[in-house]
């Protein structure tokens, strides 16, 4: 059989809930990213030394294992602790963990990199250290990296397509579900990379946006 | 040792890098309203002299008082640094870089320390901003960013950042060196309005007709020891000590 592209309407509701699902645990995942970037970045440079042991450790687990295991352990190991979460949170923190601590590291060295005079004028109009990181030192160290938090996001956008294995109905999975049905795997295939293809353009234009609106403030 | 009549006294001030001793037992007092300039050859500790003063370097020996206060005081850590924070609201400071925030307006940059440490509500701190813009002349630009302005408003709004601390001390660092030369005369345009309000200034500075025209006092230190001080027209004209000539010598040459 050939290809025919005429059944895809027929479908298009099914692959667009998926393209809200991929959107929106897309959007919730980068937003946790980039919060829990800051705080990580922020532990793993000055919190006292009992705190920054056991947070390396879960700096290297989402960093030296596989994101497919870490939603596994998320959604059925913590079950077994008592902490039974839906598919899609459990796919949400996944990711946004996962991105967050990839996120911190860019955010650390931003933060070391920003001229010391800054901390030290701050310090000698009177705020405290905690207020000089978090007025002048973290909101610089934040403008710097978001183009590479922005190639961040785009690299979260394509792993979203991982929490389908806990079965989230999202882009991929849709795709799949149609073609169970219908048995074009080309054709739904071709349609869900385009849908990627539209949403990661717009990611690129919001991120362009951001980047030009904080020019001015550098 | 303990009660302090002076508005700002450096007693017997030592500080260290490690092996290197960058301040060597110096002591100078300054009184309220004076304006005294630092000058002396690079390296000799005038920055760092500067930055003892509100703790931004600490000394490893020696005390600092301003207006019966101990700056320096032995506190625990934690009692210390709300001692200190409080200190600095005290001591304005300008430095050579300016050091303005990119990321905030003007005047942003003018009322953040007001709001968080003082407690300033918006329009409060907004009033306070605009009143301190317009005395450095620099109120047309209140919501401009750091970036679009020169090297001489970027000072101005500085020191108008400083100001807005009600400060009972400024320190200013080389305020002028980074700046092309067409630019520095606004500068120190407005360090002259201060003193002619009395503000307390402790002036680092390679400018010597600008020491010679504001200060009361200059003091030429050397390797970190004060070589020699006085009024200005001693010091300039008919200084006592060698080195004291030797580098004002040198500078004027360097000048021409
Ligand atoms: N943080 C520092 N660590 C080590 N040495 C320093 C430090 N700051 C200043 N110094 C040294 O202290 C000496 C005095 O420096 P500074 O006070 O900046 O001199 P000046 O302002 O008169 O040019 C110089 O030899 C300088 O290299
Ligand atoms: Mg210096």
């Amino acid at each position: 059989m050939g290809l025919d592209f005429s059944i895809i309407p027929k479908y298009m509701d099914v692959i667009l809930l998926g393209c809200a699902w991929t959107i929106g645990i897309t959007v919730a995942a980068a937003l946790l990213s980039f919060v829990g970037g800051i705080i990580f970045a922020v532990i793993a440079l000055y919190a006292p030394w009992i705190v920054r042991q056991p947070f390396r450790l879960i700096e290297w687990l989402f960093m030296g294992t596989p994101l497919l295991l870490q939603l596994f352990l998320i959604y059925f190991g913590l079950v077994q602790i008592g902490i039974d979460l839906p598919a899609f949170v459990a796919g949400i923190i996944g990711l946004g963990l996962h991105f967050a601590v990839y996120n911190s590291e860019l955010i650390q060295t931003a933060i070391l990199a920003v001229d010391k005079g800054q901390m030290e004028a701050a310090r000698t109009l009177g705020l405290s250290r905690a207020q000089a990181l978090r007025k002048v030192v973290i909101p610089q160290a934040v403008r710097a990296v978001i183009p590479p938090i922005g190639n961040n996001m785009i690299a979260l956008l394509k792993d979203s397509a991982l929490v389908s294995v806990i079965g989230v109905s999202e882009l991929t999975l849709s795709a799949q579900r149609v073609i169970g049905k219908t048995y074009r795997p080309f054709e739904f295939y071709m349609l869900a990379a385009a849908c990627y293809y539209v949403i990661n353009l717009c990611m690129e234009w919001v991120q362009r946006k951001i980047e030009r609106r904080i020019s001015i403030s550098r | 040792m303990t009660e302090q009549t002076d508005f700002v006294q450096i007693r017997h001030a030592q500080k260290s890098f490690g092996e290197l001793e960058v301040l060597k037992d110096i002591s100078l007092s300054v009184d309220r309203g004076q304006i005294v300039a630092i000058i002396g050859p690079s390296g000799s500790g005038k920055s760092t002299l500067l930055r003892a003063i509100n703790d931004l370097d600490a000394l490893t020996g020696g005390e600092i008082w301003l207006d019966g206060t101990r700056v320096n005081k032995d506190l625990p850590h934690r009692q210390y640094e709300k001692h200190i924070n409080e200190m600095r609201q005290q001591i304005g400071m300008v430095f050579q870089h300016f050091n303005l925030f990119p990321h905030l307006t003007v005047r942003e940059n003018v009322t953040m320390a007001p709001m968080l440490l003082k407690g300033l509500s918006k329009d409060e701190a907004n009033a306070l901003a605009e009143e301190q813009l317009d005395h450095v002349g620099m109120l047309e630009r209140i919501d401009y960013y750091p970036s679009q302005l020169s090297g001489g408003q970027k000072q101005r709004v500085a020191i108008a950042r400083a100001l807005a601390m009600k400060p009972k001390l400024m320190l200013f660092d080389e305020a002028t060196s980074a700046l092309d030369p067409e630019l520095v005369d606004e500068v120190n345009q407005v360090m002259k309005t201060l003193a002619e309000e009395h503000m307390t200034m402790i002036i680092v500075t390679h400018e010597m007709d600008f020491a010679a025209a504001v200060c009361d006092r200059v003091l030429f230190m050397d390797k970190g020891v004060v070589v020699e001080e006085g009024p200005p027209e001693v010091i300039f004209k008919k200084p006592t000590q060698e080195r004291t000539r030797e580098f004002l010598r040198k500078h004027i040459e360097g000048a021409k």
